[in-house]
């Protein structure tokens, strides 16, 4: 996901999150909170790991922000770029279903099975965490 | 309003249905019958069953369940909804993974048409409204068995929404009334289903079968109008059975074909609606009304005892029969809902826009898969009712049972007996035999000609009521024979000459002159003693009744 999805994502919490400004505010404070942060490197499996990339991120906020000096009154929002293509049906035929086969060199198989760890994608608990200094 | 009504809904438990208006709904979506809406039809019972608590004591509060269901119907199609894997049950794992299934880089969803048609024309059975273009959006959470992280779903705009499940429970003191109701559909939407996960706690380690995940599923969510677990139950049976006619699902529960959780809470009427709980992993159709009125019955419990219902997300435990909480999830699941970007919208016409110069694999016309429909289960019934004059409990047992329609119709093609009496036949000994020992129709070892020709004899008179019983035993144990057959081997005729019968009776009116005397002095008791001395003197070759009538015609003489 690249940062526009990132920035959707973003978007779509901004009514929940403490600190992070709705879209009445045309300035923006552009500030992420340390509890945003959190939250989304629960959700999506990131590390932010420094301020710097905090940083990056609220600049790309800030880059993306510029889509609101476009003036969109009286326009259809669109889902997508794709919306005027056809959306093909494929014909329900069994054509494929082999990629098993070729992925078995995984180390770790165990008879026909994919292995993963135990359990769900563990997340260390907060006091376990390396501790960077949020502003 | 009516003064209170008291009836039993669910027997065996303390469930109380009574009169009381309107109830207040916010926010829960649709109210049930007592608002009523030509589409919603009414119930003809009162429209809030309530519950009291095991031992109720004196200035108890009713209680009201409000039960929503969400339900995850696997499509029957031949490949997946996105990819060309095969769709099956029962194949060796990860055998049926395509790349895209194990979501490798540089592979991308391509909609299956099978898929689409399956939702359209569920949703034209429901009732719905088919929304003409419908989205595609990512559904995104970490599991082993979602290799992708994120399924593709349709949250923001579904394929059909806003319909109706009418179905019917039997109320009354046996059971033997049917009452409709009406349970809302809130939406159907097409979804990827996941593979599975195995866990292995020994190597602490998850194993993978890939084999289910892109498969096609239809959810549909129904509104919380239903009250309690044997109204949930009978909203799934219907639910299955139209599937099953429609080709769209074999939503057989076992095989995990029909998925489905329970949204559950308690309130007192009049009052706003309570916290619900979701109850997940309910499999199994046996247990589906026994986890739900668990739950609704824990609830009470616990709102009774001054404790507080919390929104969680519980699951049920078969073996020790009630609901347990599921591992924390960490807080509410933020699922980040987002537009697939790699799928346009889901356009569908009719037959007023239908696009011109396209090619006609690429368009799915309304129009036409309504009219292609196959009969609904509902319409079955009616007509069944209709033509054979059966009570609709009948028909709803005829299409209950897997094969026995059809079993039912072939008889009637083949015989001359009355159709009440094919109905009794079928439903009764046919079907009694069946599930005494756990066979399914197609298992039977009577066959429709046979038991046709059975109830041609019965018809002719030419064996009584209590000997046809005889023969169908001989039919069921020995297979190969005819019931003519049985009926010359066992000796089963009925006496045809009427002359033989007349000195029968006379003979034994003669030798028992006391018994006589009692019938004349007006001893209604008396002359079944007579007829059970002729019955043994024909060797059980004559028919009661007629017996009757010859001696009591004998005895006025």
């Amino acid at each position: 996901m690249g940062t526009r999805a990132v920035c959707l994502g973003l978007r779509a919490l901004a009514g929940g999150c403490r600190g992070f400004t709705s879209k009445a505010d045309p300035q923006g404070s552009r500030r992420v909170t340390a509890e945003l942060i959190e939250h989304l490197e629960r959700l999506a499996l990131v590390d932010f790991g420094s301020q710097e990339a905090v940083a990056r991120l609220e600049r790309a906020i800030a880059f993306a922000d510029r889509l609101r000096a476009v003036d969109t009154d009286r326009v259809e929002p669109k889902e997508s770029v794709l919306e005027d293509r056809c959306l093909y049906l494929r014909s329900d035929n069994v054509v494929e279903g082999n990629c098993a086969e070729e992925l078995q060199n995984s180390h770790r198989g165990v008879k026909e099975y994919f292995v993963a760890p135990a359990g769900n994608i563990s997340w260390p608990k907060l006091d376990e965490k390396e501790p960077f200094s949020h502003r | 309003m009516a003064t209170p009504i008291l009836r039993w809904c669910c027997p065996g438990r303390r469930w109380v249905f009574a009169g009381i208006g309107s109830v207040s709904r916010h926010g829960r979506g649709v109210p049930t019958g007592s608002t009523s809406s030509g589409k919603r039809g009414q119930s003809s019972v009162a429209q809030q069953p309530l519950i009291t608590a095991q031992k109720p004591r004196k200035g108890e509060r009713e209680w009201a369940a409000v039960v929503g269901l969400e339900i995850h119907a696997q499509i029957a199609s031949n490949s997946k909804l996105f990819s060309g894997s095969q769709v099956d049950f029962a194949a060796p794992p990860n055998s049926l993974v395509s790349f895209f299934d194990a979501s490798l880089p540089g592979t991308l969803p391509v909609l299956n048409r099978r898929c689409v048609e399956a939702a359209v024309m569920t949703g034209l059975a429901l009732d719905c409204h088919i929304n003409r273009r419908s989205l595609f959006d990512r559904k995104h959470y970490f599991y082993a068995d979602l290799p992708a992280g994120y399924q593709i779903t349709q949250q923001r705009l579904p394929i059909a929404v806003n319909g109706s499940l009418v179905y019917s429970v039997c109320v009354g003191k046996r059971q033997s009334q049917m009452v409709t109701k009406t349970a809302g559909v809130k939406q159907i939407q097409l979804e990827q289903d996941s593979g599975k996960s195995l866990h292995d706690s020994l190597r602490s380690q998850t194993l993978v079968d890939l084999n289910r995940a892109g498969v096609g599923l239809l959810e549909v969510v129904l509104e919380p109008d239903m009250s309690c677990g044997e109204e949930a139950a009978a909203a799934i049976r219907e639910l299955q059975l139209i599937l099953q006619a429609l080709g769209t699902s074999q939503a057989n529960m076992a095989e995990g074909q029909l998925r489905v959780d329970a949204n559950i809470s308690v309130h007192n009427p009049g009052e706003p609606l309570g916290v619900r709980t979701e109850v997940k992993n309910l499999n199994s159709a046996r247990f589906l009304a026994k986890a739900i009125d668990y739950e609704i019955q824990r609830q009470i419990n616990e709102l009774e005892n001054g404790g507080k219902i919390l929104n969680e997300t519980r699951s049920f435990d078969y073996k020790l029969g009630c609901t347990v909480p599921m591992r924390d999830k960490e807080g509410k699941q933020d699922y980040r809902f987002m537009p697939e970007p790699n799928l346009p919208p889901l356009l569908l016409y009719d037959s007023g826009s239908l696009p011109t110069g396209t090619d006609p694999q690429q368009v799915i016309n309304i129009d036409q898969l309504r009219e292609q429909l196959p009969e609904l289960p509902r319409v079955t019934r009616e007509k069944l009712v209709q033509q054979y004059g059966m009570l609709p409990e009948h028909s709803f047992a005829l299409l209950n049972e897997v094969g026995l329609l059809e079993f039912f119709q072939n008889v009637i093609k083949e015989t001359r007996a009355e159709p009440k009496k094919v109905t009794s036949w079928v439903l009764n000994t046919f079907l009694g035999f069946l599930k005494q020992q756990n066979l399914a129709v197609s298992e039977s070892p009577v066959t429709p000609s046979a038991l046709a020709e059975l109830l041609d004899l019965l018809d002719r008179k030419a064996i009584s009521s209590s000997a046809a019983k005889q023969v169908f035993q001989e039919l069921w144990r020995s297979k190969g024979k005819t019931p003519a057959q049985i009926v010359a081997e066992k000796k089963l005729e009925l006496m045809q000459d009427a002359e033989v019968l007349e000195q029968l009776c006379r003979s034994t009116l003669e030798a028992h002159p006391q018994v006589v005397t009692d019938v004349k002095k007006g001893n209604p008791r008396a002359i079944n003693k007579l007829i059970g001395l002729v019955r043994r003197a024909t060797l059980g070759r004559a028919d009661p009744t007629v017996i009757k009538e010859v001696l009591e015609r004998q005895l006025s003489s």
